[in-house]
């Protein structure tokens, strides 16, 4: 027996959490399949008009992935809160935040990294140029954690309301807004010829802001949940 | 050494309890009696911090326990209603990611041998969902086998128990006991622990 460190708790509960993900798979594809669906509606939708698809490309994708991390948010912490995981969690001996944030990192790999994984194939759909791709590819990596994070924050406030899911998007969706424009402002920028730094930058400063914050925020909403 | 004054509890507008005071020193041992609805749980919930209570403090060797925070739950170990167990996982894995959680690192072999002492030879590697009821709570208080915890707050354990597995909690209590630590259940089923005074306080 030894006793374990801050980062030990934090390995222990992001394996824990894959690991449950990995035995519940159907959970995991849901989103990734509901993601590719929305996005290749889309061409089918408005028809092959290149132009246009190329520019609403990038507005579509990260529409589609904020929606489909909407899907698994419900999850996040509810299975955890009905057996009573939760409770143990809370009597760690580490801070709650520290747990909140593995199973933040957690959530997004399970349902984040492979929407970004999968955007570019489906940007090829949209006729996207490889530049604004990888313009894409990188906004998706910074800003999926984010919309794990400040889900996590709302899925602590719903835990174990009725009708929770619907409050759940409710309360999210427009504190993602932001990511959203700068998501898509960065691709715009490259599809027109001017740097996409700053918003890449931005969103690299939301990402950091997340990561200090939400944890924190997301544990004390827990615990009020719990009462 | 836990000390609780004059606590009091309230759910709505209905008082459970209010100016309740007790100590409890290492090696004691007390039962928390009352009909359903008394708030036997909510009190034990309070110790642990779920619960803020309406009035009243709970101080850990002198500190307040919600100054002390992650330095008091270190000492803590709760068994709730709810087993905190995963279907997916195998009870292995089940124990060994619980006990990680408070802060101990367990390797296979410790982990094995513990269920095995629950009686759990030849199961330790079925996923929970396989398991009957009083199995998975074997598997929930295990726990109590690998803890190095000093207060013990056991919410009904012997729900869903054999006679064998009561009586190995009791056994489980009385080394508790004997390594100076406190523990501090409800139960609705009788719990005798050999040598030692039982206290016990009614909640009405």
């Amino acid at each position: 027996m030894k006793k374990s460190s801050m980062l030990d708790l934090l390995v222990l509960v992001i394996r824990r959490d894959l690991v449950l993900a990995m035995r519940r798979r159907a959970d995991v594809l849901t989103t990734l399949i509901f993601f590719v669906m929305v996005v290749s509606l889309f061409p089918l939708g408005v028809g092959p008009e290149m132009d246009m698809l190329r520019k609403m490309a990038a507005g579509v994708l990260w529409v589609a992935a904020l929606l489909s991390s909407m899907l698994s948010l419900g999850r996040l912490f509810s299975a955890d809160y009905l057996d009573g995981t939760l409770e143990q969690m809370m009597l760690a001996p580490q801070s709650l935040s520290m747990l909140v944030l593995g199973k933040m990192a957690a959530h997004w790999m399970v349902s984040g990294l492979p929407l970004v994984l999968m955007a570019p194939v489906l940007g090829l759909q949209f006729d996207m140029p490889v530049q604004a791709l990888g313009v894409l590819i990188i906004g998706l990596l910074l800003g999926t954690p984010i919309l794990s994070m400040v889900g996590a924050i709302g899925a602590a406030l719903t835990l174990g309301l009725r009708g929770g899911g619907v409050l759940l998007s409710l309360l999210v969706l427009p504190l993602c807004i932001p990511v959203l424009i700068f998501g898509t402002g960065a691709v715009e920028a490259v599809s027109t010829g001017l740097s996409a730094v700053s918003h890449l930058s931005l969103l690299g400063a939301l990402l950091v802001l997340a990561l200090v914050f939400t944890p924190w925020v997301t544990a004390q909403a827990l615990r009020i949940s719990m009462e | 050494m836990l000390e609780v004054s004059n606590l009091a509890c309230s759910r709505g507008d209905h008082r459970l309890f209010s100016g309740l005071s007790f100590a409890l020193h290492p090696g004691q041992i007390m039962q928390v009696q009352g009909a359903n609805g008394s708030g036997k749980t909510s009190l034990l919930r309070m110790l642990c911090g779920f619960m803020m209570p309406d009035e009243g403090a709970i101080s850990w060797c002198g500190g307040n326990t919600r100054d002390l925070e992650e330095d008091y739950y270190a000492e803590v170990l709760y068994l709730g209603h709810l087993n905190a167990i995963k279907d997916e996982l195998s009870a292995l894995e089940n124990l060994r990611i619980s006990v990680g959680l408070s802060g101990i690192e367990l390797d296979e072999k410790e982990a094995l041998a513990a269920l095995r002492r629950m009686g759990l030879r030849g199961r330790e590697r079925l996923p929970t969902k396989v398991l009957s009821q009083g199995q998975r709570r074997r598997v929930a208080l295990a726990r109590l086998l690998v803890s190095d915890a000093k207060l013990w707050i056991l919410d009904e354990p012997l729900t869903a128990l054999d006679v064998g597995a009561v009586a190995l909690i009791q056994e489980l209590i009385a080394e508790h006991l004997a390594r100076q630590g406190i523990v501090i259940f409800t139960t609705h089923q009788p719990l005798q622990v050999a040598g030692v005074e039982m206290r016990s306080l009614s909640l009405s």
